[in-house]
C-alpha cells in the first residue's frame, strides 16, 4: 500500500463522514416538537419499563392493562365492575366458591373468541410452580379453577377470602397462543395478544411501547387511536422532553412538576394513592420492641412537616397503611404531633435521659439504626426527618443507606424506611404487614409484628363478606396500632402527572406504591375524548 | 515497500490472534460469572422486582430453583459454556426472552451509533489536528486545544443533557431522544438519521479530543523533523510537504489509537444511549449486570471483549501496512 492509497482512503473516510453529518444536519425534517400530532394520538413519558407483557408472569395483575382485560375491573374510586365477566361473581354462602358468567361475543385481537378455557388456562398457569411468577402468592387462596361450558368459570378457595373478587381483575391470556410456547421466555412475553382496548403495535425495548386502538373492542373503540409510552428513566430528561413538546404527558417528581404550574397549555394531575412510607420497628430489638418507645415515636414524629417540606404538599400524613381519606380508615385514630406527650410516655416507662440527652433504661441506651434504600432521595429525606424528630424526644437514631441486599439480613433487628401500598382492599396491605405468622417471610411483616388481637381481626376481616363485620375488624386493627404500633407510618404520597390540555375526560385512579404502566391519567386512556375547540398547541 | 499487500503475513497474524482469543474469552466469561456470583446482587430479587416485596418466601425459593440461581458457580459457568458452544446462548431472565433475540434486536442500533460517532471523531479529530499542528501556537490551535482539554474532562452524559437542552429545547431543531419520532411506529431511514445526529455527535465529540491531540502532536513533530525541513528547503510547496511528508508519519500513532479507543467507545455509548433513550445494547448491559442475569451478561461480555480484540487486531494490521518496519507479530 502506498502513501497515496492511504491518503486516498483517509480522504474517502473524511468525505463520507462529512457527507453523513451534513446530510443529517440539513435534514431536520419536521420540528422535534410535533406536539400531539393529530388529536387522536397521545404520547406519554413513563419512568419504568415492564419486564414482560405476559399476564402469566404477573403483568396486569392489578387490572388496567391496556392490552388485556380481567374478569372484573376497577373504577376510578376502586369499586369493582364487570369486564370480561358479564356481571359481578356469585359468591357461595360459605365464601368458598366464586362463579363467574362470561361476557358474550368478546374476541382476542387476533380474532379468536374468548372463552372460559382462557380463564382457566391463565389461572392454572400462574399457579404452576414452573411458571416464574413472583406474584403467585396473591392467588394463594385458590384451590382450583374449572370451566363449566364455554361461558362459566368457578373458583374454589382453600379458605374464605373476602377480597378474592378484587384479585380477579387479573389480565387474561389467550390459551390458543400462550399454551404453545415456553411460558417464561416465549414470544408471548413481548408480543402479547389480548382482549383489551389497545393492541401492542411495537415495543422497542428501552425506548417505547406503542399501542393502537382495538377497533373491535367489546366496550367500544377508543377515541385516542394511537397511544405511545416513551420510557425515559431520568426525571430531568422526561421534564425536558415534555417541555420540548415531544411528550404529551409525563409522571414527574414534585419539584419538576412545579415548573409547569404557570403553563396554560398543560394541567397537573395529583393522583391520590395508597403509597405509604413507614419505619419498621422490629419486635426483636431491645429498644424498638418496647411498646412505650413505639408509642412515643408515633407521637413525636411531625408528619405534617414531612408532607409540607419533603413532599411539597403533595401527600398527606399516614397513621397506618390505610390512607385517611379511604372509607376503610378508622376515624379518630389520627395522632397529633405531641413532643411533650412522647417525653411523658418515655418518662413513665422508665426511659430516663442520660448525660448526653439520650434516654437510658436498665443500662440500655435508646438508640437504634434506621436503614433506607440508597439512591432513593424521598426515603432518605423521610429517614433524616424521622431521626431528627426522635432526637428531640431523647431517642438516638443512626440513619444508614444500603441496597436491599445489605438491608434484608438485618431486618429482624434493625429499623427500615419501607414503602408499599396496594389499593383495592384493606386486606392486601394489612394482612401481609401485620400477621405474626408472616414475620420474616420474605419482605412480609418486616417488623415481626406480633399481636394476637390484630391476628384475629385480620383473619375475621378476610373470612367474611359482610361489610359491617369487615369494617369492625379493620377498625380493631387500626385501634390496636395506636396502642402498640409496630411501624411508624409517616406519609401517603401523591403521584404527580403533567399532561397537555388537549383532551376531556381525564381522571386519576387511586394508585398503588408500584408505578405500573396503568398509573396516571392514562389509566383509562380509552375513555379520553379529544377537545373540540382548543386545537393542540403546536 | 512493495505494491502488493502481504496477505500471507496478515492472515498468519489474524490466525494467531484468533487462537490467543480463545483462552482470553474463556477467562473473561469465567471472571464475569465469578464476579457476578460474588456481587451482593440477588438474581431472584432482580427478577421479581417490586412483586418480590410482597412475595412469600416459598414463592421466592421456587423462583430461585426455576432460574437455577441456587447452583454453584462452576456448574453454572460450565452449563452456560457447553450450551454456548453449541449455539444455545440461553434465556435472559431479566428480559424474559432468549439471549439471541435480545442481542439481535439491539446490537445493530448500537453498532450504527458507535460507527457513526467513531467516524465523526476520526474525521473531525484529524482535520482539526492537522490544521492545529501545522501552526502550533496559532489562534486555531490555542482555541481547539483548550476546547479539547475541556471536552476530555466533560462526561458524555453531561454533554448529552447539554445537547438536548440546546438543540431540542432551545432551538427545537432536533429530536431529544429515541430511535424514531415518539409518536411513530414505523422505523424509517430519514427518521433514524435525524434521531442519530445528537447521540452520534455527542458520542463522537466526547471521543474527539484523543484523536485531535494525537494528530496535532504527530503532525507538529513531523513538521519539525529534518526530512521535512529538507523538503521545504528544496522549495516544495507547503501543501506538498504537509500531505506528502508530515501527514504520513504524523498519522501513524493514530492507527494504534483507533483500536485502543474501542473500549472507551463502548462505555461512552452506554451513557449516551441511556440519556437519549437509544434502544441499543448498552442499556441492556447495565440491566444485565445489576440483575445478575448470567446468560445475557456473559454473552454481552464476550461481544465486548471480541470487539476490543478485533479493534486491536485492526489497528495492528493497519500499522503493519503503513510502516513495514513494524511487520506482523514477528
Amino acid at each position: 500500500m502506498t502513501a497515496r492509497s492511504i491518503r486516498g482512503a483517509a480522504a474517502a473516510i473524511l468525505a463520507g463522514a462529512f457527507a453523513l453529518t451534513a446530510a443529517a444536519c440539513t435534514n431536520p425534517g419536521s420540528p422535534a416538537g410535533a406536539s400531539g400530532g393529530p388529536k387522536d394520538s397521545a404520547v406519554v413519558g413513563i419512568a419504568y419499563e415492564p419486564e414482560t407483557l405476559s399476564p402469566l408472569l404477573g403483568y396486569g395483575k392489578d387490572g388496567n392493562s391496556k392490552i388485556f382485560d380481567g374478569l372484573l375491573a376497577f373504577d376510578a374510586d376502586m369499586t369493582l365492575k364487570p369486564a370480561l365477566a358479564a356481571k359481578l361473581p356469585d359468591v357461595s354462602a360459605d365464601g368458598l366458591t366464586y362463579t363467574y358468567t362470561l361476557r358474550d361475543g368478546v374476541t382476542f385481537s387476533d380474532g379468536a373468541p374468548f372463552t372460559s378455557k382462557d380463564v382457566v388456562f391463565t389461572y392454572r398457569t400462574i399457579l404452576d410452580p414452573k411458571t416464574n411468577n413472583a406474584s403467585r402468592t396473591e392467588l394463594d387462596a385458590v384451590k382450583k379453577v374449572e370451566a363449566i361450558g364455554d361461558d362459566t368459570v368457578v373458583f374454589t378457595l382453600k379458605y374464605p377470602y373476602a377480597p378474592f373478587a378484587e384479585r380477579t381483575v387479573h389480565a387474561i391470556a389467550p390459551e390458543h397462543v400462550a399454551a404453545k410456547q415456553d411460558v417464561n421466555t416465549g414470544a408471548f412475553t413481548t408480543k402479547p395478544i389480548g382482549t383489551g382496548p389497545y393492541v401492542l403495535s411495537g415495543w422497542s425495548k428501552g425506548e417505547k411501547l406503542s399501542f393502537k386502538a382495538n377497533p373491535t373492542y367489546w366496550d367500544g373503540a377508543p377515541a385516542v387511536k394511537k397511544f405511545t409510552m416513551a420510557i425515559v428513566k431520568d426525571d430531568d430528561v422526561r421534564a425536558t422532553r415534555l417541555r420540548a413538546g415531544d411528550l404529551d404527558g409525563a409522571i414527574l417528581p414534585p419539584n419538576l412538576a412545579a415548573g409547569f404550574k404557570g403553563d396554560k397549555g398543560r394541567k397537573t394531575y395529583e393522583a391520590k394513592t395508597y403509597d405509604y412510607r413507614t419505619v419498621t420497628l422490629p419486635t426483636h430489638h431491645k429498644v424498638t420492641g418496647d411498646p412505650a418507645v413505639r408509642r412515643a415515636l408515633d407521637v413525636a414524629v411531625d408528619r405534617q412537616a414531612m408532607v409540607d417540606k419533603i413532599l411539597e404538599g403533595a401527600g398527606k400524613p399516614a397513621y397506618g397503611p390505610v390512607p385517611t381519606d379511604s372509607p376503610w380508615f378508622a376515624k379518630g385514630t389520627e395522632r397529633r404531633h405531641d413532643l411533650a406527650g412522647a417525653q411523658k410516655i418515655l418518662d413513665e416507662a422508665g426511659w430516663k435521659p442520660g448525660p448526653d440527652g439520650i434516654r437510658v433504661k436498665n443500662g440500655v441506651r435508646a438508640a437504634f439504626p434506621l436503614w433506607y434504600l440508597s439512591g432513593d432521595k424521598l426515603r432518605q429525606d423521610h429517614a433524616l426527618a424521622y431521626a431528627s424528630d426522635a432526637k428531640k424526644a431523647g431517642i438516638d437514631i443512626t440513619t444508614q443507606a444500603g441496597t436491599w441486599e445489605v438491608i434484608e439480613p438485618r431486618m429482624k433487628t434493625d429499623a427500615v424506611l419501607a414503602g408499599g401500598g396496594s389499593p383495592g382492599d384493606p386486606d392486601f396491605d394489612q394482612y401481609l404487614l401485620l400477621t405474626s405468622s408472616l414475620g420474616g417471610d420474605g419482605f412480609n411483616n418486616m417488623a415481626w409484628y406480633d399481636n394476637k388481637t390484630v391476628d384475629r381481626a385480620l383473619e375475621d376481616g378476610r373470612r367474611t363478606n359482610d361489610t359491617a363485620e369487615r369494617r369492625a375488624a379493620y377498625d380493631t386493627v387500626q385501634r390496636e396500632l395506636v396502642k402498640n404500633p409496630g411501624y411508624t407510618f409517616l406519609t401517603h404520597i401523591d403521584h404527580l402527572y403533567v399532561v397537555n390540555d388537549s383532551w376531556n375526560g381525564l381522571s386519576t385512579q387511586i394508585e398503588p406504591h408500584d408505578h405500573g404502566l396503568a398509573s396516571g391519567p392514562w389509566w383509562d386512556v380509552e375513555g379520553w375524548k379529544p377537545k373540540k375547540s382548543g386545537a393542540t398547541q403546536k | 515497500m512493495n505494491r502488493r499487500l502481504p496477505w500471507g503475513a496478515m492472515a498468519r497474524m489474524t490466525g494467531r490472534r484468533a487462537l490467543a482469543a480463545v483462552p482470553v474469552l474463556l477467562a473473561v466469561t469465567f471472571a464475569v460469572f465469578a464476579v457476578a456470583a460474588a456481587s451482593p446482587f440477588d438474581p431472584v430479587k432482580a427478577y421479581a422486582g417490586t412483586a418480590g416485596l410482597t412475595a412469600s418466601q416459598e414463592n421466592l425459593d421456587q423462583l430461585r430453583a426455576n432460574l437455577g440461581a441456587d447452583l454453584p458457580l462452576l456448574t453454572r459457568w460450565w452449563e452456560w459454556l457447553t450450551a454456548a458452544v453449541t449455539g444455545d446462548l440461553g434465556d435472559s431472565s431479566v428480559m424474559r426472552a432468549p439471549v439471541v433475540d435480545v442481542i439481535t434486536e439491539r446490537l445493530g442500533w448500537s453498532v450504527l451509533l458507535a460507527v457513526t460517532a467513531f467516524l465523526i471523531a476520526i474525521a473531525l479529530g484529524t482535520l482539526l489536528g492537522v490544521l492545529a499542528g501545522r501552526r502550533r501556537g496559532g489562534l486555531l490551535d490555542r482555541a481547539v486545544s483548550s476546547a479539547a482539554y475541556t471536552l476530555e474532562a466533560a462526561p458524555a452524559f453531561w454533554l448529552g443533557l447539554l445537547a438536548i437542552w440546546f438543540f431540542a429545547l432551545k432551538l427545537g431543531v432536533l429530536p431529544a431522544g429515541g430511535l424514531t419520532d415518539t409518536a411513530s411506529d414505523t422505523v424509517t431511514a430519514d427518521q433514524v438519521a435525524r434521531h442519530l445526529v445528537l447521540p452520534a455527535l455527542v458520542l463522537g465529540i466526547s471521543q474527539l479530543p484523543w484523536f485531535f491531540l494525537y494528530v496535532r502532536q504527530g503532525v507538529g513533530d513531523a513538521l519539525d523533523e529534518d526530512p521535512v525541513r529538507g523538503a521545504r528547503a528544496r522549495g516544495l510547496s507547503g501543501r506538498t510537504v504537509l500531505t506528502g511528508h508530515a501527514l504520513r508519519s504524523g498519522m501513524l500513532p493514530m492507527l494504534t489509537l483507533v483500536g485502543s479507543r474501542v473500549p472507551e467507545l463502548i462505555t461512552g455509548a452506554l451513557l449516551v444511549e441511556t440519556v437519549f433513550s437509544w434502544p441499543g445494547i448498552a442499556a441492556a448491559t447495565v440491566t444485565a449486570a445489576t440483575s445478575v442475569d448470567f446468560p445475557l451478561l456473559a454473552a454481552l461480555t464476550v461481544l465486548a471483549t471480541a470487539a476490543v480484540l478485533l479493534g486491536n487486531l485492526l489497528s495492528d494490521l493497519l500499522y503493519g501496512l503503513a510502516d513495514p518496519r513494524v511487520g506482523f507479530d514477528g
